[in-house]
This record gives C-alpha cells, structure tokens and sequence, in this order.
C-alpha cells in the first residue's frame, strides 16, 4: 500500500502490489480455521449420526484432494505462468511419494530389518539408495531433494537447449514413461509392480487411527496454504512477473537483458519440489505408492485440473483439482462405465469454451451477455472496446 | 518323459532283452499282456522294446501299431493272463484281431507319463516304414528329439531305404547322436564330425552333454571345435534374427508413425488420439474377419484382409474428418491445447470401444498365408507376417510420398503448412484441405492398426501402447521430414531390438527413451532441422 519510498529513479515504478488484498487475508484465515479447527472438531466431537459429522471417510478424501491441489498449483506455477506444459509431474509426484513410502516400509518393518517385499526376493541386505530412509530428518529433506534434483538435472540441459513448447512436453513425457518402466523392475529395489504398502506407523504413532488420519488432513490443508501464499508471494514478485515476461515474448524478455535460464530452471525446480510434497503427503494417506503414478495419462490428467480450474491464476487450479476429483469420486461409483467420457468431454469442453477455465466462467459468461446485448441494439453506441476475450494470460500458453 | 533322456535306460533294456531273448515270431498273446501289464514299468517298456525291434512283429500287416495306438489311447484291459482291446461296443483280441468278449473283472491299464513316452517313440519306429512322407516325417523329428543307441540298427535299416531328404537328415543326425554314446572312438568322432554340420541349439545341447561325460582327449578336442563353429554359426543367426527384429518393429513404428507425421509433422496438430485412430484400425479388421466368418465360406476366409485394409483406413479417415471439423480446427495454432483436446478425445474413444466390444481383447487371426515363415539358418525362421508388415509399410511409405509430392492434394497441403494466407489467397480451399490432410493422417493410423492386429493384441489399449513411441519418432526424426521420420523409425526399431539381446526389453526400452532425451538436447529440430524462417512460427 507504500508508495515507492525511494524517488531518486528516473522513472517511478509502481508499487509492489500486496501479497493479498483484506478480503484475501481474511478468506485464508478462513481457511485456515476450518482445516486446522472446523474439519478435526466436526469429524473427532460430533457423534457418527449427527447432521454436521464429517465422516472419516470424507477427511481421507479431502486430504487427498488437498495433495492434488498442490500438484495443480505447481503445474500452475510452471505452466499457467511460465508457458511451460509438463506432461512429467506425475514423476515428481511419485518421487515424493517413493521417499515418503521408503521411510515408512523402514517403519513397518522394524530397526535392523529388511521391508517385507525384498523378503520375497530374497535379498539380504538394503540396496544403496535405501542408506537415508530410516531417518525422518533426511526423509523429509529428500521429499524436496530428490524431485528438486532430478528436476534441476533434466530442465538444465532442457532449457539450455533451448527446447520449447510441444518438443518440452512431449520429451517429459517420454522421461516420466522411462521412470515408470524402471520402477515396475524389481531389480530396482523399490517393490516393483506392486510398490509400497502395509504401512503400519509413523514416528512411532499408528497410521491407522482417526487423530492420524485428521492430523494429516490438518497437515495437507497447512501444506496447501503455505504453498498458495508462497506460489503468490512468488508471481507477485518481481521473479514472478520476468516468468510472465518469457511466457508472452521469450525473446523479447532476452532482448532486455534478461537470460531465461535460470528463471526457467529455478520455477521447474520449484514447481517440482511442491509435487514431491504433495507426493509425501498422500502416500501415508492412501497406504500404498507404485509405479502406475507415473503413467503418461495420469500427468495429462492433472495438467487438466489445473486447465479445467483456470490456468494464470491461483485459486483456479486448486478449484480445478476439486471439482475434477470430487467428479470422478462421484462417478466412479456411481457409473464408473460413464466417467471416462465426463472426462473426456471435459478436455475437449475447457479447451474449446471455456480457455481461462471454471475461475474466469463467471467473467466469460458476462462478456458474451454484454456482446449479446450490443448486437440485439446495433442502434445504441458501441460497447467499450471489445476485451480480448480471455485475459491475455492465455496467450503464452499457446507457444 | 524325463525318463526318456537317459540314454542308458534304454541301452539296459536293450541289453536285458538280449539276454532274455524271448521267442521272435509275430506279436504274441504274452507279448501283448507283457506290454500291457508286466510287474512294473519297466519291464513293460522292455516288453514294448522287445515287440518293435523284432522283425516278424513289424511284418505282422499293422497289429503291433494297432495295438501300440490303443495303449496309447487306454483302450486296452488286461483279464486272466490276457489283453483285450476294446473296438465300439465289444473288444478284440490284440493278436488275431477277432472280436473276443471282455470278462467281466477286466482292468483298465494304467500308463504313466514314462511308459506313454515309450510308446509314443515305438509308434514312431514303426511309423518309419510308412509309406505316407508325411507320417515318416513326424516320425523322425519325434525320435530325432530323443536318440538312442538301442534303436540304431533300425534307424540304419530306415536310412538305408529312405528316399525323403528332410527324414534323411533328421535320420542322419539321430544316428550322429546316438553314436556319440558309442564305446568306440573313432564311432564317437565320426558322431561329432557329423552333428558339426548340422549347426542348430539341439546339436549344441547334446555336443554340450557329451563334454560332460567324455573323457578321451582327442574326441573332448574334436568336440570343442565342432561346439565353437556351431555357437560361430547361431551367434551370426542371432545377430540377423535382432536386426531382422528390429527392422520389423521399425515398420511397425514407421506405420505407427506416419499419420502422425502428417497431422503432427505437417499441421502441427498433436494428435493424442493417433493411437485411439489407430485402435479403429484394428477394430474395423477384426469386424470385417467377423463378417468374413460369418457370412462367407470358409474357402474366401483367406482374403479378409483384402477388404478389411480399406475399411480400415475408411473407417479411420471418417473418424478422423469428424475430429477435424468438430473439434481440431478452432485449435490451429494452439498445439498445447490441441493436445488436451485430442487426449480428451481419445479417453472418449477408448471407452466407446470399451462399451461395444468389451474390455478384454479381441481374436484377429492371421490369415493362412501369414503362418510360417522362411527358414534361412537353423537359428533364424523369419516370419511371414513379419515380412509382410515390412512390405507393407515399404508400400504405404512409397504411396504416402507420391500423394504428397506429386498430386493436386499434396501440393495444396504443403502450401497451406508453408504459407496458409497465400494459398488461401491463389484460391486454394483451406478449412477443405485441413479437413483432407488430417483424414490421410487418420486413415494412415487405420492401416497401421490393421497391420497391427496381426502381430499383436487387439483391446481398448492398443492405441496408448504406440503413442509415445510414434510421438518420439516424428520428434526424432525431425517435425514435417517424411525421410526423417523413416530413418527415425527404422533406426529405433534397430536400436532397440539390439539393445534388447543385450540388456534386456524393458531396459533398452529405457536406454531407448533416454538416448532420444540426450539426441533431442543436441538436435532439438530432430535428425533433419527445418531451415528458414518458418521453423520458429
């Protein structure tokens, strides 16, 4: 709300804008309340028939779909704002969760011996790239690391080459379904086809109790929050808006002096560690991770809640993975034969209606009244100059 | 029949039988009940044994076959001292062939898995006087698979009056392999010298066997060489087989690819339905071989493909006008959101195949024609629906080039790619030629699924097993390169194929995929870059 404080400049930059506006903050202390007090009371106080209980059943799914919406926020972050589509977070998100699932098959097994499934195989002694997991410490490290890593290795040569637009996606693509196949190998020591289950504890705390399953309820909500407020600390800061500069004109931003590199490298990065948290976070609440996370169709699905939500702007992609999962809950088992064309149609719906997605419905539908309302009196003075139809956002992503 | 691998089983038998001697005239009563339910199984094979290798039984105008066949039936009941064989409603006597009444406390005879394998090999002896190539034939690969030094003397008598060189040589190397338990030496080095010409894994396995046993120095010699020019000779058939392999895949890749090359390559559209279109292919084949089965004698059922090839690219090509016009033209120039929309697309694709045919698999059978394959070395049979794939991906390669380099339709889509407001400005009907050039894109996906459907499954998710591969080869080879997408095709299919006898498939799957990342980094415009000032629009 400060004006510039320092005006020696030549020219008058205008003020950073607010992180949020009041309405904002007091919306994300909203949020704040019902995920960390609201959800836990109406879900552990209430008794089981009363009107307002939260059934365990729904807790274990919002959580869930609270992990998806920090996949989304970061696909987001790379692709709504950056003009960058990945078909590879799957990948990432996989690899939060393989970490995550390594501590705890560590767990389940006891100190000293091997998880179960290496039993079957026989082997004797825990591969090398088992040395960190029994420590929650190095653990919790690695969800961030190990995505981080592999994300910085892969987008360095990526963007130093310059690879761009359908050739990026299409080689993430090809990177995330090589993953795939190398953890469904049991050689590789990460239980194969069938992955990580029969999680037991964690820190010592059983996993099969209601406060666990509220309290990481509570933590992904915290997860989801933190990772909103950053992710808008992030676009709203001057780095955020040279990541809308090289989503608009790459080459113009090069022009003025700005190298995209290392904006390019560091969001990927970013963007990937945020789905390694998402990954870790799931994992415990779903009791099992494998190989099929990184299956090419499930990284296409979750560019779409992020596309479906509304891509360049925050909130839509955390609706989006709402709505998208909440729907497919729903269908699945109400007509799971019909889920597969609501899904469909969903792609081919947002992408041919509805380019800025659920968030900006509103804005679109009021548009096409007000052009609606200008052609039925062609006699009345023109409406103020037509807006692009969507805002402008949009046009980056169409490299 | 593990029993039956143990040559000296046999040549105990032999030499038990010797020493017994029992009477040799035509097969007796006894001999039959001695066949049919001796102490125990041993004895009984020696009875078998016995029967076959005396001459007056194999004059006696088919008896000892008849009865062989019915023990290997379990026709045969064994009551006071005497077999029966049971013929229809009654039974017959196994010696004289007159019917006989069956006593009423007849009992089944009971083979073991050892005595049916005895049985099978002394039908198979016997088998070596018919006058039916074919019956000799069969019979001398079934005893070719287990020699024996106790049947030489036959095996001789058969070679001696064998005329068919397929049987002639099947005999030779059976003979060959039973020489090599010979006490003689020299015998055993005449053994060798012959199975050294015949350089296939069985002479391998029983040259390795011998070595194990062999103690003379100068025939364990004579062995190790023979086994280093065999393993010389199947190496290099293993080598052909890999890149004949190889080649295959890369056809299959190439015709994957080739419509993609078109929509992808030429358009710029990303097309994540390449693989659902190519689905329809296989689909519309397997319905034409419905049809054809159905409806049409049996006599016509070999051209089904005939018809089915151009419904396949039919049925494809429409599907693909109705994406074109309903969906894929508001998007040109978006390829990003071309992708979702195609993949949302092909979700709704799959699952429309899903609810008409259901979700497991379907039977598409090859043609006759197609079975078999062209024997060229004793390691490496090529396939004919191999071969066949490779022509007709040589055939759709050479009809796609000529469509686009030399016809009316060709030139107006690769204006419309290289400059669309001119072309549209000389009178060249855009939104038509789009709507064309991405029903071709289509209906090259229908022909490949319809090759498909004859080397591989055919099910709902047929089309996501090719997608990424088809995208990496267009990528690889170089977007709007018809030749780079070729040598892409073949090149991968090569590659892979040669990694895989080396590492294994699913790691030079991965080895495959990680050299495309690292090709991508040096070349990201693929083997053939674009020049000019379009590459960047």
């Amino acid at each position: 709300m400060t004006a510039a404080n320092t005006p020696s400049r030549a020219i008058a930059l205008p003020a950073p804008a607010p992180l949020l506006g009041r309405r904002g903050w007091a919306l994300c202390l909203g949020a704040l309340l019902v995920i960390c007090a609201l959800a836990p009371a109406l879900n552990l106080l209430l008794p089981e028939g009363h009107a307002l209980h939260l059934s365990d059943y729904l807790i274990g799914i919002l959580g869930k779909f609270m992990c998806y919406a920090i996949v989304a926020l970061a696909i987001d972050l790379i692709w709504g704002y950056t003009g960058i589509l990945s078909l590879g977070h799957g990948l990432f998100f996989a690899l939060g969760g393989y970490v995550m699932g390594m501590h705890l098959m560590r767990e389940a097994a006891g100190p000293g011996a091997l998880p179960a499934f290496m039993g079957f195989l026989d082997w004797k002694e825990l591969p090398w790239h088992w040395a960190l997991s029994d420590s929650f410490v190095a653990t919790v490290l690695l969800v961030f690391l190990l995505p981080g890593a592999v994300a910085g290795l892969f987008g360095y040569f990526a963007f130093r080459s310059r690879i761009k637009g359908v050739y990026f996606s299409i080689i993430t693509q090809a990177l995330t379904y090589a993953a795939m196949l190398l953890f469904f190998r049991n050689e590789t020591g990460l239980g194969g086809n069938n992955g990580f289950t029969g999680f037991a504890t964690v820190l010592g705390h059983s996993l099969n109790t209601r406060a666990m399953h509220v309290l990481l309820f509570v933590l992904s909500g915290l997860a989801l929050l933190g990772c909103f407020l950053f992710s808008r600390w992030l676009i709203r800061s001057k780095y955020g808006r040279v990541l809308q500069a090289v989503r608009d004109a790459e080459s113009r931003t090069m022009f003025c002096g700005y190298d995209p590199l290392p904006y390019k490298l560091s969001v990927w990065v970013i963007s990937a560690m945020m789905c390694g948290l998402a990954g870790a976070l799931y994992v415990p609440q779903v009791g099992i991770i494998n190989p099929s996370e990184m299956s090419v169709g499930n990284s296409i699905e979750m560019a779409v809640w992020t596309a479906v939500g509304g891509r360049a702007s925050l909130i839509g992609p955390i609706v989006g993975a709402f709505a998208v999962n909440g729907a497919k809950s729903w269908l699945t088992v109400a007509a799971p034969e019909y889920w597969l064309y609501v899904l469909g149609m969903l792609f081919i719906v947002v992408t041919l209606f509805m380019p800025g997605g659920l968030i900006r419905l509103p804005e679109q539908m009021r548009q096409w009244r007000e052009r609606r309302r200008a052609q039925a009196r062609p006699s009345s003075p023109p409406a103020a100059p037509a807006r692009p139809a969507v805002t402008p956002p949009m046009k980056g992503a169409r490299a | 029949m593990k029993l039956m691998h143990k040559p000296w089983r046999w040549a105990l038998l032999a030499g038990l039988g010797t020493m017994l001697s029992l009477a040799s005239h035509a097969l007796t009563a006894e001999q039959a009940h001695a066949m049919a339910a001796a102490d125990d199984a041993e004895q009984r094979a020696q009875a078998i044994h016995e029967a076959v290798m005396d001459p007056a039984a194999q004059a006696d105008g088919g008896r000892l076959a008849a009865y062989l066949a019915a023990l290997a039936n379990d026709e045969v009941r064994v009551a006071g001292g005497k077999a029966f064989v049971l013929s229809g409603d009654g039974a017959s006597d196994p010696v004289t062939g007159a019917p006989a009444a069956l006593p009423a406390d007849a009992e089944e005879v009971v083979s073991n898995n050892y005595l049916r394998g005895v049985v099978d090999s002394a039908r198979a002896v016997l088998a070596l006087g018919s006058g039916d190539v074919q019956a000799r034939r069969e019979a001398a690969a079934l005893l070719a698979a287990e020699p024996d030094a106790a049947r030489l003397p036959l095996i001789e008598k058969a070679l001696a009056g064998e005329t068919d060189a397929q049987v002639k040589a099947l005999l030779e190397r059976n003979r060959a392999a039973s020489l090599l338990d010979s006490g003689d030496r020299r015998q055993r080095l005449k053994a060798v010298e012959l199975l050294a010409r015949t350089q296939t894994p069985e002479t391998q396995l029983l040259l390795n066997q011998r070595l194990a046993d062999e103690s003379d120095p100068a025939v364990k010699k004579a062995i190790q060489t023979a086994l280093a020019r065999i393993a010389d000779a199947l190496a290099w058939g293993e080598r052909m087989g890999a890149i004949f392999s190889g080649l295959s895949l890369g056809s299959v890749l190439l015709l994957a690819a080739l419509g993609l090359a078109i929509t992808y390559g030429l358009m710029g559209v990303i097309n994540m339905a390449h693989g659902e279109l190519i689905m329809i292919g296989a689909y519309a084949t397997y319905l034409v071989q419905v049809l054809f089965q159905r409806w049409l004698p049996a006599a016509l059922f070999d051209w089904y493909l005939v018809v089915a090839l151009p419904v396949a690219f039919a049925a494809a090509a429409l599907v693909g006008a109705v994406l074109e016009r309903g969906v894929i033209r508001f998007l040109y120039g978006r390829p990003l959101e071309t992708l979702l929309a195609t993949f949302g697309i092909s979700l709704v694709l799959q699952q429309t195949v899903r609810s008409l045919f259901g979700a497991q698999n379907v039977g598409v059978e090859n043609p006759s024609w197609m079975s078999g394959g062209v024997a060229l070395l004793p390691n490496l049979t090529l396939p004919y629906n191999r071969i066949a794939i490779i022509a007709f991906a040589l055939a759709v390669l050479g009809a796609v080039a000529f469509l686009i380099a030399r016809t009316r339709l060709g030139l107006f889509v690769r204006g419309v790619t290289q400059n669309r407001a001119m072309a549209s400005c000389v009178g060249v009907n855009t939104a038509r030629t789009d709507t064309y050039a991405f029903a071709l894109g289509a209906g090259l996906a229908g022909l490949a699924g319809c090759a498909l459907s004859q080397i591989g499954n055919v099910g709902p998710d047929l089309g996501q097993n090719y997608i990424v591969d088809s995208f990496l080869v267009v990528v690889l080879g170089g977007v709007g390169q018809l030749a780079g997408t070729v040598y892409a095709a073949l090149g991968l299919g090569v590659l892979s194929k040669l990694l895989e006898g080396w590492t294994g498939a699913v790691l030079a799957k991965i080895a495959v995929l990680l050299f495309i990342v690292v090709f991508i980094q040096k070349r990201p415009q693929g083997i053939f870059a674009l020049k000019g000032r379009s590459v960047e629009a």
